[in-house]
């Protein structure tokens, strides 16, 4: 049995489970399938278009031009070009993590790939600007300007070593 | 949410114009990503939903902690275990800090659920491979760990 039809399997029992705790009113089982349908209704809406914009990334995109902007020069403007496009990418990090594999095999550096990650997670402008609304501009300032050195520093690192080992990442397609 | 649909459809038209060709290839390989990983979405979205249900009480009544330090570690803990969305996250550190938890502690917990993806592994893992997903989840907890210290200098918690 391959990993995705067990995931699928799962999910099967947990459609299953969701139904039948309908049916006995079970108070736990409603409760997390309402939570999953908040979460759900997210993904339905934001993984079609982002996937459709990765596979266009992936035939147009051209690999120089990544490689100018992400890759192999040690141009320090990669790391501005990364968390730019990080605090635009919809969908934090599940839409991160294939956009990252896509930019690594048209020739990204590790730093850009590990900044564009961890930014997206902490700079997507839409969460940003909840975030202030609530807790404070000057709240979501000081954790904006905090995270800008130590992502770039732990990026370095992270590159270091894999460039060292001969790291490679996994191809995920067709 | 619908800039990227604006996005998603100009790229579209723009591309179909420029080459039919390439863009059905374009999407055809979008859709095969897409495919291949959607049974890891939907395991993970119900291993969030069960988490978010259980987690929310014990992360009010934990935060709170009399000493800051073990505060922040409670925090960097359960921020990076759980997971949940920004609406629900705000809102509850909210509460936190009109019940006195520090902005220190705070940080802590919102910057590693953002950054620290204990359930996202097996999503991560089939794009990152696991010993770059590993290594990029313990520098992310370091990282938020010294967001945290920082905000606490510049907020006077702690000196």
């Amino acid at each position: 049995m391959t990993k995705s039809t067990r995931n699928y399997l799962i999910f099967g029992a947990f459609l299953i489970f969701s139904l039948v705790s309908w049916i006995l009113e079970y108070d736990f089982g409603l409760a997390i399938w309402d939570n999953f349908l908040v979460f759900a209704i997210d993904m339905v809406l934001i993984l079609p278009p982002a996937f459709i914009l990765i596979g266009l990334f992936d035939v147009w995109a051209k690999n120089e031009t990544i490689e100018k902007h992400f890759g192999k020069t040690n141009n320090p403007m990669r790391f501005i070009y990364s968390i730019l496009l990080a605090s635009t990418t919809v969908g934090g990090t599940f839409v991160a993590f294939p956009v990252a594999n896509a930019l690594y095999h048209k020739g990204a550096k590790y730093s850009s790939i590990f900044t564009y990650v961890t930014a997206a997670s902490l700079f997507m402008i839409p969460m940003t600007i909840m975030e202030a609304s609530i807790l404070g501009l000057k709240f979501t300032s000081i954790r904006l300007l905090a995270s800008i050195p130590f992502i770039v520093i732990g990026a370095i690192l992270l590159e270091k070593y894999f460039e060292k080992t001969g790291y490679q990442l996994p191809t995920v397609n067709d | 949410m619908i800039a990227l649909y604006i996005v998603t459809g100009g790229a579209l038209v723009v591309s179909f114009l420029f080459d039919p060709t390439k863009t059905l290839m374009g999407l055809k390989k979008g859709w095969m990503k897409f495919y291949k990983t959607l049974p890891n979405y939907l395991f993970l979205l119900m291993l969030i939903s069960l988490i978010l249900l259980v987690s929310e009480d014990f992360i009010i009544e934990n935060l709170g902690q009399e000493n800051v330090f073990l505060g922040v570690l409670f925090s960097l803990g359960i921020g990076s275990v759980t997971m949940m969305p920004g609406f629900i996250a705000y809102p509850l550190s909210r509460i936190l800090l009109e019940r006195g938890v520090p902005y220190m502690v705070i940080t802590a917990f919102v910057t590693s659920l953002m950054l620290v993806g204990v359930v996202t592994y097996p999503l991560e893992k089939a794009y990152m491979g696991r010993k770059a997903t590993i290594l990029r989840n313990i520098m992310s907890f370091l990282v938020a760990a010294g967001i945290s210290l920082i905000a606490g200098i510049l907020y006077g918690e702690i000196v």
